[in-house]
């Protein structure tokens, strides 16, 4: 069991209330005591210490702090700690076996769909929820499927080429 | 036998990132990500007035939260002689407020706390008693001879204006309208934008009393500037003070500047000996920090009637907002405005330059532009644009016309930079060629036929990248060269460090390029370190596409120095002299016998194990490099849209850029700037603004108010490239990074205006959002100035 308050900071205050939530993430069931007002993305990157979900705008615009909730793509910015409760989510950091990247790592490498990388999680994990559903996207579907997430260095053509790159890797592958 | 330089990573591979390793497995490491034992977290209360006098600070509220350490105030800042700092431009700007605010935003105190939460909510307890005083938010309210003095904190500012400015040759320029033919005019309104990169300004500031080291993880593009500045403003020791960039999440010249945040962190850890991070929201970033433009333009062209252009003159108002805090060169108030037309023969030209203070956020700096550059070369395609349509020619014509020619370089344009290479006219072609223009006329009357509007736009453009040489370039007198250190292992690895800061432009994997081109070292043997002011050289940071044409060249004459002493290792090792070696990529031979050589890996090995006799030992060196010139890429881009006639909504048919770099390093990586560019080109002729109402209420705070193009609105690219080599650099290469986020914006607008000329718009004002093409449409106005308050009124 981790604690946010134990690894953050002091125990909370007097009268500040708690809750003990269980979420699984990445395939581990995760026990910790959080406020209720906690955002789930700050529970992520500091409780759990999976920084590799970012933190943006706030105002769930964004899209750097997408996961999978339960497989579908949600903003953790704008979603309650207390919520995920019992639930099962997916950040970045489980895209990697520790052998293997996920074709989508490899496509954004490849295709050279990053460059300062702040995007790049909530970019790879809204593909991942595309491919699921979709596993031979159209550009526009593709465009579509990540309106939600913004990059200020790309210009999204090479975001694009990733995820068709990765769309036929991972056809091929299931074939 | 000499090395496939491709194979090793050398130049002109599209080497894939080394970088994206940790970004694509979220292992980057930004500052948010960081954490220091027992480490504090800061929050700053922003003034919700943007003009007001401070009459109370009550922070008593804010102490009585559980958790609260320290409440900081201007007071408190005073006391320490922090309560303001210099600017990059010899402006001062208040760290917390005491007298006054003079914008949204500004800061005016501080809490630390156990943790964010705590800390926002007690920013929330402290409460601020303000008394409205009358705002100005834009330069024409600020001239007014009534106009509130902003500034009433400094001696010697008898009104708002913040400088005055002027360059070239007004005689001659008078001259050349006196004889003109015909004279163009063009006035518009740059709009206010936001670099808005997707990570906030932060900082982690550590500073340990036992040694007396101030350490300060922080959002900098620029971390030596900002260690001078450290040791400058709060007199600790340089020495003692570690600045370090980790990852950036983007900058486009945000995070060039010093802002409050990271000065106060500083002095939070400095009161409570314990680390304390600041990471500032979303609508922080966008009502406080640099923004870019907020330029109004004006000028008029001299004409002789068959096309040649004679003179050109201009006038610049800027809105620098409550503080002048660019970051530029302390020669020039407006940057490099005067880079305007430089890629035309243009005989005379003369520039006026005024700046304003306003009741708006502190900036104007290089928003993805070597000092404003970017309002010139917009200002300069417009003018270009409405000259050949006032004069009935082509546009592609007009610009083949008067674009200076191949032969002609070295060219001194009328304000007086060297240009020094190029293939205008080659460029214009290719695109032209690329997009179709020959067939477009035809295109656009059958079109208008069947009721579609359609328009094709060009922009043609070289500027002044990679500053400086130092004999014109400074910020606050530090001359603008940079650095590279290079340690070549005995085994033939290698790290090298530069006084450059990536921020996305993939520096680890493009330098090693470098040194693998120069040593035959492969890349991936090659480490390269960034940031860190403890271990690297000192240097001016990454922006205004300096990297490459400066660092670069360091690392490029490191490398040089370094094969320099390796042949004379390669000497002893082979029992030659020095003169009868030869070099190939990663190999050093005997003339006579080209099999019997050394490579640069046994010249490594030998120099910590078997180095000639009175030798230094060991392989490693730096270079400081000081460029004779700037680099001037040349850029052509082509846009053509279709203009919707019923509602104004304009979609892009069509993008075609050609771009003119000198030689690639990485021609992958060049690509994906060059893309990332032309999207924020089309994102401030699109929607990306920020503007004010009135009472200096930011519109824009935001990403609900503040639009930013998703991958659903952004167009394709088709990328064509042609490469002159720059002629003073040591590897040829010219600066690209900001091309096309410069001279693309006004391919879009002229597209747009050239869809909807038959009505007789001459412009309209970005961002050229609907209802502004339909206004233009409807009423057969220019619509310019700026909403709510434009400036003609």
């Amino acid at each position: 069991m981790s604690s946010l308050y134990d690894e953050v900071a002091p125990a909370p205050a007097e009268g500040v209330p708690t809750r003990r939530i269980t979420v699984t993430v990445n395939g581990e069931p995760r026990t910790i005591d959080v406020e209720p007002r906690l955002l789930l993305a700050h529970m992520l990157r500091q409780g759990l210490k999976l920084t590799g979900t970012h933190s943006g705008c706030d105002t769930s615009n964004c899209g750097a702090c997408t996961i999978l909730f339960e497989g579908r793509p949600i903003k953790s910015c704008t979603m309650l700690a207390v919520q995920a409760d019992g639930h099962s989510i997916e950040t970045v950091e489980g895209l990697a076996t520790s052998s293997e990247l996920h074709p989508i790592q490899e496509g954004f490498k490849q295709e050279h769909g990053l460059q300062c990388g702040f995007c790049t999680p909530g970019m790879m994990m809204a593909s991942k929820a595309l491919l699921e559903k979709n596993p031979n996207p159209t550009e526009d579907e593709v465009r579509w499927a990540l309106s939600g997430n913004l990059c200020r260095c790309t210009g999204y053509q090479n975001i694009v080429k990733s995820v068709l790159w990765a769309a036929e890797k991972m056809r091929a592958e299931s074939n | 036998m000499a090395l496939d330089e491709i194979k090793i990573g050398g130049m002109g591979a599209s080497r894939r990132r080394v970088e994206d390793n940790r970004f694509i497995r979220g292992k980057g490491n930004y500052v948010d990500d960081i954490v220091l034992q027992g480490m504090l977290h800061m929050e700053i209360l922003r003034s919700p007035m943007a003009h007001a006098r401070i009459k109370s600070i009550d922070v008593s509220k804010a102490y009585e939260i559980p958790g609260v350490r320290l409440v900081l105030t201007g007071e408190m800042m005073a006391a320490r002689n922090l309560a303001w700092m210099p600017t990059l431009s010899y402006d001062t700007q208040a760290v917390l407020a005491t007298d006054k605010v003079r914008f949204q935003g500004q800061e005016v105190a501080a809490v630390i706390a156990d943790d964010p939460y705590i800390a926002k909510d007690a920013c929330q307890a402290i409460v601020v008693e303000y008394e409205a005083l009358p705002v100005i938010v834009n330069p024409l309210q600020a001239m007014a001879s009534d106009a509130t003095v902003i500034r009433d904190d400094k001696e010697n500012q008898p009104g708002n204006k913040v400088f005055d400015w002027e360059i070239g040759d007004r005689e001659a320029t008078d001259k050349a309208f006196a004889e003109a033919d015909v004279i163009s005019k063009m006035e518009l309104h740059y709009p206010r934008s936001h670099p808005s990169p997707m990570e906030t300004c932060g900082s982690i500031a550590d500073f340990n009393r036992a040694t007396g080291k101030l350490t300060v993880y922080m959002t900098s593009q620029a971390p030596h500037i900002v260690r001078a500045a450290v040791a400058m403003v709060a007199e600790l020791p340089e020495h003692m003070i570690r600045i370090v960039s980790p990852d950036l999440g983007g900058g486009f010249g945000n995070k060039v500047p010093i802002y409050p945040g990271y000065v106060i962190s500083i002095l939070a850890s400095i009161l409570t000996e314990r680390p304390v991070k600041w990471i500032e929201d979303k609508t922080g970033n966008l009502i406080s920090t640099g923004f870019g433009r907020d330029v109004y333009l004006k000028g008029e062209m001299a004409l002789r009637k068959d096309g040649k252009i004679l003179g050109m003159r201009m006038n610049t108002i800027s809105d620098h907002g409550a503080f002048y805090a660019d970051a530029q060169p302390s020669k020039f108030k407006i940057g490099l405005m005067h880079s305007t037309f430089a890629c035309y023969d243009l005989p005379a030209a003369h520039l006026t330059s005024t700046g304003y203070y306003t009741n708006k956020a502190p900036g104007g700096v290089a928003y993805r532009c070597s000092f404003r550059v970017t309002e010139a070369m917009f200002f300069q395609e417009r003018m270009i644009h409405a000259a050949a349509d006032d004069l009935g020619m082509d546009q592609a014509e007009f610009r083949r016309m008067n674009l200076v020619k191949d032969d002609m370089f070295p060219y001194r344009t009328a304000f007086g930079f060297l240009t020094d290479s190029g293939q205008y006219e080659k460029c214009l072609n290719v695109g032209m060629e690329a997009i179709g223009y020959s067939t477009f006329k035809q295109e656009q009357e059958e079109a208008r036929k069947r009721g579609k509007l359609l328009g094709i736009g060009i922009s043609t453009m070289t500027e002044p990248l990679g500053a400086g040489n130092s004999r014109e370039y400074d910020i606050l007198g530090i001359k603008m060269f940079d650095s590279a250190e290079l340690r070549v292992h005995m085994t033939g690895k290698a790290i090298l460090r530069t006084g450059a800061m990536n921020q996305g432009q993939g520096h680890q994997t493009t330098w090693a390029q470098i040194v693998a081109h120069e040593l035959g070292i492969p890349a991936d043997d090659i480490t390269v370190e960034e940031g860190d002011t403890d271990t690297a050289p000192f240097g001016m940071g990454t922006y205004a596409s300096r990297s490459t044409p400066v660092a670069g060249a360091a690392v490029a004459m490191v490398s040089r120095k370094i094969r320099a002493k390796a042949r004379k290792i390669a000497a002893h090792l082979l029992e030659v002299s020095e003169e009868d070696i030869e070099w190939e990529l990663g190999r050093f031979y005997v003339r006579s016998n080209k099999e019997r050589g050394v490579t640069i890996q046994d010249c490594a090995l030998a120099a910590y194990s078997n180095m000639p006799d009175g030798m230094e030992p060991g392989l490693e060196n730096n270079a400081y490099y000081d460029p004779p010139n700037l680099t001037w890429p040349f850029a052509a881009y082509f846009v053509k849209v279709e203009v919707d006639a019923e509602t104004g909504v304009w979609d892009v048919l069509n993008v075609v850029a050609v771009d003119d770099c000198g030689v690639r390093i990485n021609p992958m990586i060049v690509e994906g700037q060059i893309m990332g560019g032309l999207t924020e080109a089309y994102a401030m002729a699109s929607m990306q603004y920020i503007t004010f109402d009135e009472e200096g209420n930011c519109i824009g705070s935001n990403y609900m108010d503040y639009l930013l193009p998703t991958a659903w609105e952004t167009p394709g690219f088709e990328l064509h490239e042609v490469v002159t080599p720059c002629p003073h650099h040591p590897i040829g290469a010219k600066g690209v990074g900001e091309c096309a986020t410069v001279a693309g914006p006004a391919a879009f607008v002229n597209a747009v205006v050239n869809a909807v000329s038959h009505t007789g718009v001459r412009n309209i004002d970005m961002p050229m959002m609907p209802n502004r093409v339909y206004e233009a449409l409807t009423t057969g106005k220019d619509v310019s100035g700026m909403p709510p308050v434009r400036i003609s009124d």
